[in-house]
């Protein structure tokens, strides 16, 4: 009898344990830590497609089988975009060859990208005699899908390229031809047969098909039917990925959701939002932007915060690394949106890497290298309170 | 009553008749599988069972169990694993010519393979020639890694994950040991088949050896056309423990095809040391093992394939109950911890100068019940932290298992 009070015991208490099994697991981070996540209120078919396009994103590895390279810069997505956050200068992009508008004239020499790395027995990319090159960190994934729905009407209607207002700020758009396989919207305005563009530092990719041909093919040396030229040698092959994996990752970069701002009532940051606005920055880094239509519910016809006007501006000698794309002059960066600027660090490595190519180390360093248009809005900066720095730069981290 | 009735019939009832009248042909030959001599023994000191006069004797063991582990909040529920059986023929050909082999079907036969069969010829008790599908002796933990002798359902993750488990591979070589008193001293050296370019090119994104479990054209044609040598020495006292230090290494990658060169020669090198103990007094069992990985990775190929690679793994397991419990006699309870630590890439960011990650950390305690030394059920609970290669906050990941494994 002893022995099956014994067995009992062990045996309800193995229930016990299945049944509270949960709890002895980590909880979940809330949604405003994590930029990962769809966009609420898709329904079960496009949930399935996000996941797919997830798996795609930042599961699939290329390797040699795949069709890696055999010159890369990353072997996945994933990679550059860890959370789907910002990169790291361990997957910063470099690229060469294009001084104005008039185009990329190292092309046949392997621009516009160089891929500086190589499967063994091949070597890697070199930047030609001659050619000026920038580098580009990788930007955050999230919320892409709402900046790629605002009109092209609403991004003209900030543009200000004669300084009409005599605020400072000319933002101009990235006009810039587009790859045949692109469909613009029938709203999208044209202008010498050239598209208003904004993805990328220089804004000069038109949208999410776009930069992810571009990415499997120029950061990974995969082939699609979009980008179907191999980065190696420069002839034509097979597709190394199926158009339904690009399609699904377009899709997924489409529904990832905008990051969640934190500590919104935090008397502090409320401050540095207003501190943000008096001294100009808002000037650019639009807060408030909305979406036209979407077949998905949840992004069409919405109201979000960037805080990018999807511009082009001057910002000064500083950060003129002689190299563009589009139409955009060399000085000229599109306004990085500053939505998931506070959890940079938690895919950064534990710090910051700012501006284009990663050069600031910190928010404040970021503030102090702005110039050209942003120069009032610098100096604006430099000049306030240590309080309202503070204020300011906790307004900033809670982006 | 057609001739397709008949025979199954009369085979049915020969197989019965013996099964009812010749059970004594049946010999279990038990070994207590939580003491045996050294690491290098564990290939036969298994329990087998021998029938009648039959030059064969069979055994095997199985591995299931349940879990439900969570990562950052996301859990993929009740998850029950056939992890594997394994199957043993052993067969003493002659009184110095023995023949063993182990077939595995993981995960519900999805994987089967012939893990070791090899012919042993005994020259002298220090030189033994072993040759056919052998086990590569780097670390202990791959020489000594059947389920029923551990207290944890998972096995060492830098065991697994790092250095590949149950690494075998077609080859020759000798072993062979020395007794004095309380001491022993073995030593085994062999080359064989081995890596490939999959170790620096595959879909876990690093530098992965066990990528290289996967190429089954390995057993019939090496990539390099090198041989990979692995060699160990060890030494025990039956009072204070066993020392094993083990190397294996060689060129790994398909350097040449046709006689057409692709690429330099790239070597892997792989050093471990283990260690095992029994506690005097407390029975105390601590057994431990640290491996260290050196690739030659191309300068232009991607630091995500690291070029240097080092973990292991602490058991701690104390006996707290050895008695009559439920009927079985020498039934023992046990509690156990496990400590892990791996970092699949060991260096510094080109860059920028910083340290890059891709490590992971882990402690699992662990409860375990032994109504025999062949038998064990056992629950573990994980709780393990890990890193991407750029260092961002850890993934967290805890949760249950509960398993079985036994001897059969």
């Amino acid at each position: 009898m002893k022995n099956f009070y014994i067995a009992f015991i062990i045996i309800i208490t193995g229930i016990i344990l299945i049944q509270a099994c949960s709890k002895l697991e980590p909880a979940a981070l809330a949604d405003d830590q994590l930029l990962d996540g769809p966009v609420d209120g898709l329904n079960y078919e496009q949930n399935g497609r996000f996941l797919a396009g997830d798996n795609a994103f930042n599961n699939e590895i290329f390797t040699v089988e795949k069709g890696v390279g055999p010159i890369f810069v990353a072997t996945s997505c994933g990679s550059c975009h860890a959370g789907d956050g910002k990169g790291h200068p361990f997957t910063t992009l470099t690229r060469f060859g294009q001084v104005d508008e008039t185009g990329n004239h190292f092309l046949d020499k392997g621009g516009p990208q160089l891929q500086n790395r190589a499967i063994p027995g091949y070597l890697p990319e070199t930047i030609p005699a001659g050619a000026t090159f920038s580098k580009f960190t990788p930007p955050g994934n999230t919320g892409l899908g709402f900046l790629e729905l605002v009109s092209d009407q609403d991004i003209l209607a900030m543009a200000d390229p004669d300084d009409v207002n005599g605020d400072g700020i000319s933002g101009v758009p990235n006009w810039n031809t587009i790859p045949a396989y692109i469909n613009p919207s029938v709203n999208a305005v044209t202008q010498n047969g050239k598209y208003i563009c904004r993805f990328g530092r220089k804004g000069s990719i038109f949208n999410l098909l776009q930069q992810t041909a571009n990415a499997y093919n120029q950061d990974i040396g995969i082939t699609s039917v979009f980008a179907i030229t191999d980065v190696y040698d420069h002839q034509e092959t097979d597709p190394e990925v199926s158009t339904q994996t690009v399609n699904n990752v377009v899709f997924y970069l489409q529904t990832l959701k905008a990051p969640i701002q934190r500590n919104q009532q935090d008397p502090a940051s409320i401050n540095g939002g207003t501190v943000f606005t008096q001294i100009g920055c808002e000037s650019c880094h639009k807060q408030t932007l909305k979406t036209g239509y979407s077949p998905v519910q949840s992004l069409s016809y919405k109201e979000f915060h960037p805080y990018t006007d999807l511009l082009l501006h001057d910002m000064g000698s500083g950060l003129d690394d002689g190299y563009t794309e589009g139409s955009a002059k060399t000085h000229e960066w599109r306004t990085a949106p500053l939505w998931g600027l506070g959890l940079s660090p938690k895919s950064q490595g534990g710090g910051y890497f700012l501006l284009h190519d990663g050069r600031a180390t910190s928010i404040e360093q970021a503030v102090e290298m702005h110039g050209g248009e942003a120069t009032e809005a610098r100096r604006n900066y430099s000049s306030l309170s240590p309080a309202d720095k503070d204020a300011l730069l906790k307004f900033l981290k809670s982006l | 009553m057609s001739i397709r009735y008949i025979l199954p019939f009369i085979m049915c009832t020969y197989i019965t008749a013996h099964a009812q009248i010749d059970e004594s042909l049946l010999k279990t030959i038990p070994k207590d599988t939580v003491k045996q001599a050294m690491n290098m023994d564990a290939i036969y000191n298994r329990p087998f069972v021998s029938v009648g006069k039959l030059p064969v004797s069979v055994g095997g063991y199985m591995e299931a169990n349940w879990q439900h582990l969570g990562t950052d909040g996301i859990s993929e529920g009740h998850q029950f694993q056939f992890r594997r059986m394994t199957l043993f023929v052993a067969s003493t050909i002659s009184k110095r010519i023995k023949f063993l082999s182990e077939i595995e079907f993981e995960d519900g036969a999805k994987e089967i393979a012939i893990e070791f069969a090899a012919l042993d010829v005994e020259l002298h008790p220090l030189l033994n020639l072993r040759g056919g599908m052998i086990m590569n002796p780097i670390g202990a933990f791959n020489q000594n890694h059947d389920g029923p002798k551990w207290e944890f359902t998972d096995r060492p993750i830098a065991m697994t994950q790092m250095l590949p488990a149950t690494w075998s591979n077609a080859g020759f070589g000798l072993y062979g040991k020395y007794y004095n008193k309380d001491w022993m001293f073995g030593y085994e050296a062999y080359l064989s088949g081995g890596f490939d370019n999959s170790i620096i090119n595959n879909e876990e994104n690093k530098t992965f050896l066990p990528a290289a479990k996967n190429n089954s054209e390995r057993f019939e044609e090496s990539a390099s056309g090198e041989p990979l040598f692995t060699g160990k020495v060890a030494l025990r006292n039956n009072k204070i423990g066993e020392l094993g230090l083990s190397y294996m290494g060689g060129v790994y990658n398909k350097y040449q095809d046709d006689g057409i060169r692709l690429d330099e020669k790239r070597s892997v090198n792989i050093w471990a040391i283990d260690f095992n103990t029994t506690l005097p007094v407390l029975n105390t069992f601590i057994t431990t093992e640290w491996a260290w990985i050196k690739v030659n990775v191309p300068e232009t190929y991607s630091q995500q394939y690291g070029n240097k690679q080092q973990g292991g793994f602490m058991d701690i397991v104390q006996p707290i109950l050895k008695r009559n419990i439920l009927g079985w006699k020498k039934a023992t309870l046990n509690i156990a911890c496990r400590l892990e630590y791996v970092d699949w890439n060991v260096g510094k960011f080109k860059e920028t100068g910083g340290n890059i990650a891709e490590d992971l950390w882990s402690i699992m305690p662990a409860i375990s019940f032994r109504p025999t030394s062949e038998t064990v059920l056992r629950l573990n609970y994980r709780y393990q932290k890990q890193k991407d290669l750029l260092g961002n906050p850890p993934s967290v990941t805890s949760g249950l298992s509960f398993g079985i494994s036994t001897y059969f």
